[in-house]
């Protein structure tokens, strides 16, 4: 298997994240706020990655 | 009248490596151990005398088949009466038996939390570059499914067939407030489709109506008769049909919810217009309509909504409720999950969208719809079903779960405190206790016994068929004033407590 999915975005989102929600301008709805900032982190981290980690998730079969 | 309704959950995790070819059983084991290894109390699970394959139905496949369990791989009980170990390739956490549903959900988390522990311990071991993550869900989205199990005591009087004819009704409908989700359709032996959400991450692996596999050829009722208590008395059903929820509303609405149904079925009450006719069919049908519109057939040849038929079960089930003098829970506890989940059908039907903190599937597919429509993505975009596993990793960075906020139940105190302590008003209590005081004088423990080593003396066996005995009440004082295991057994002697009964 190959490196692990996330680990470089990671770093780079922990750098940054919160510093930009704290400038980004405040949506009256919250629960669509919410919703558009989690989107922004799944973009960062899915761009490249969202392939090889969906390829990468083969599981044994349990009960 | 109906059985106390003594509840637990346990749940195998989806175990991801990267970075190094590794087994998944070995990183199974690297994971429990990596607990296991830490300062926490554990002592050894014995699943010597465990029966998987003893059946409701009165067959026992044991001499056919291979027993589920290696008793050989890593297999433990923790202080919080809980059991930890691997199998079937992945780490398992069983939850102490709880005698309330908030318990259940509060010792579910407290899993959640262990097993997040143990990735982190494991991963500071593992060498740079290769890494363990794992995920509560139940489905690789390649046709291979992995549990999320519910245990509930009930009444050996009740005819099983009864049981399972009337509690499919509600297994089949409530995936519509505790689905957890999924991106794709599957089939147990492969990948149907990658587009497409359903409620569901179990229904589509469920292909009989009522039996004992629980790997292959899954049935909605499962027939398990392995009480580990007092089988004169009880059964313990085991409900393999459930999704792993990351929401604790959900998780508590499931248990409770299934809780009183069960507790009315034992009291002889049942809408019996409620009987669904092709239940096998109509678990997926109801999964793959997210707009839960679609009617299913009855077996009186009538159609109803999976949120009609919840809607009059939760009717039936508030009547017997006030009607009962006990329904398996404390009135309290049976009010309130009563108003959250009559509350929650009426969300379901009116204003779905107010339930994204509370209801995985609609917070799970709201991510889904927006990524989608954000890069006008293709239904079987690699990112959407991304999306779906990333929801359930137990990493916090990467769980969106977690990023969500989903309403929470406990505290993070109240759950690290689950970790290491048992519940007060089970044998869990004692079970728990015990292997914290003397791990080092117990040679092995399960469900229903312990055995102790105690110098110059046989092992002693100390018996717990009751599950609402061996609580903080009946044993906490014993327990806290012997200084060693002999004085221990002396004192449990004392008390005029037979050790079958503790």
């Amino acid at each position: 298997m190959g490196e692990r999915v996330f680990k470089q975005h990671e770093q780079e989102r922990h750098g940054t994240t919160d510093t930009e929600a704290e400038i980004q301008p405040r949506d009256h709805d919250p629960i669509k706020s919410d919703l558009d900032s989690i989107l922004d982190q799944i973009d960062e981290v899915l761009e490249e990655n969202a392939e090889e980690f969906v390829r990468s998730y083969v599981q044994k079969g349990g009960q | 009248m109906a059985t106390p309704k003594v509840c637990g959950i346990e749940t195998e995790y989806g175990i991801l490596l990267s970075g190094a070819e590794v087994d998944p059983i070995t990183a199974s084991s690297l994971i429990v151990s990596a607990y296991k290894d830490s300062s926490w109390a554990f002592a050894s699970f014995d699943a010597s005398h465990e029966t998987p394959s003893r059946d409701a139905r009165g067959v026992n496949l044991d001499d056919y088949l291979d027993p589920v369990i290696d008793s050989k791989m890593i297999n433990t009980v923790l202080s919080n009466g809980s059991r930890y170990y691997v199998d079937h390739a992945h780490p398992e956490y069983s939850s102490p038996e709880c005698a309330t549903i908030r318990d259940a959900v509060l010792f579910d988390v407290a899993g959640e939390f262990i097993l997040r522990e143990s990735m982190n311990k494991a991963n500071e071991r593992l060498p740079q570059g290769v890494r363990i993550d794992l995920y509560k869900n139940n489905s690789d989205g390649k046709g291979n499914s992995y549990g999320c199990h519910e245990n509930y005591l009930v009444d050996r009087q009740l005819p099983f067939a009864k049981l399972a004819a009337f509690i499919t009704t509600h297994f089949v409908t409530r995936q519509v407030f505790c689905g957890s989700g999924k991106v794709g359709h599957e089939t147990p032996t492969g990948v149907v489709d990658q587009s497409g959400f359903q409620i569901s991450q179990r229904s589509d692996f469920f292909e009989e109506l009522v039996g004992l596999e629980t790997t292959m050829k899954r049935p909605i009722v499962n027939t398990r008769d392995e009480p580990h208590c007092d089988a004169q008395k009880y059964r313990r059903l085991h409900v393999i049909v459930g999704d792993a929820n990351m929401s604790q509303f959900a998780t508590y609405l499931k248990l409770g919810s299934t809780a009183l149904v069960l507790s009315m079925i034992e009291d002889g009450v049942f809408p019996q217009h409620l009987l669904i006719a092709h239940p096998v069919h109509a678990i997926k049908q109801i999964s793959r309509d997210v707009t839960m519109s679609e009617q299913v057939l009855m077996a009186d040849g009538s159609r109803m909504t999976a949120l009609a038929i919840q809607s009059e079960l939760c009717a039936a089930v508030r009547g017997y409720v006030e009607s009962s003098a006990y329904c398996g829970l404390t009135n309290d506890e049976a009010l309130d999950v009563l108003l959250n989940w009559e509350q929650t059908l009426l969300d379901l039907s009116t204003q779905p969208q107010s339930l994204v903190k509370k209801i995985d599937w609609i917070a799970k597919l709201q991510l889904i719809d927006g990524t989608r429509k954000r890069h006008s993505l293709s239904d079987s975009d690699s990112r959407l079903k991304a999306i779906d596993l990333m929801y359930h990793s137990l990493d916090p960075k990467v769980c969106l779960a977690t990023k969500l906020n989903l309403m929470n139940m406990f505290d993070e105190k109240a759950i690290a405190d689950a970790a290491q302590q048992p519940p007060d008003t089970t044998r869990a209590f004692f079970r728990g206790r015990v292997v914290d005081k003397w791990f080092d004088h117990i040679v092995n423990a399960n469900w229903d016994s312990i055995v102790f080593d105690v110098a110059n003396r046989p092992l002693q066996k100390v018996y717990m068929n009751e599950p609402l005995k061996g609580t903080r009440e009946l044993t906490e004082s014993i327990i806290n004033s012997s200084t060693s295991v002999d004085e221990l057994l002396a004192l449990l002697g004392q008390q005029d407590l037979p050790s079958s009964t503790l």
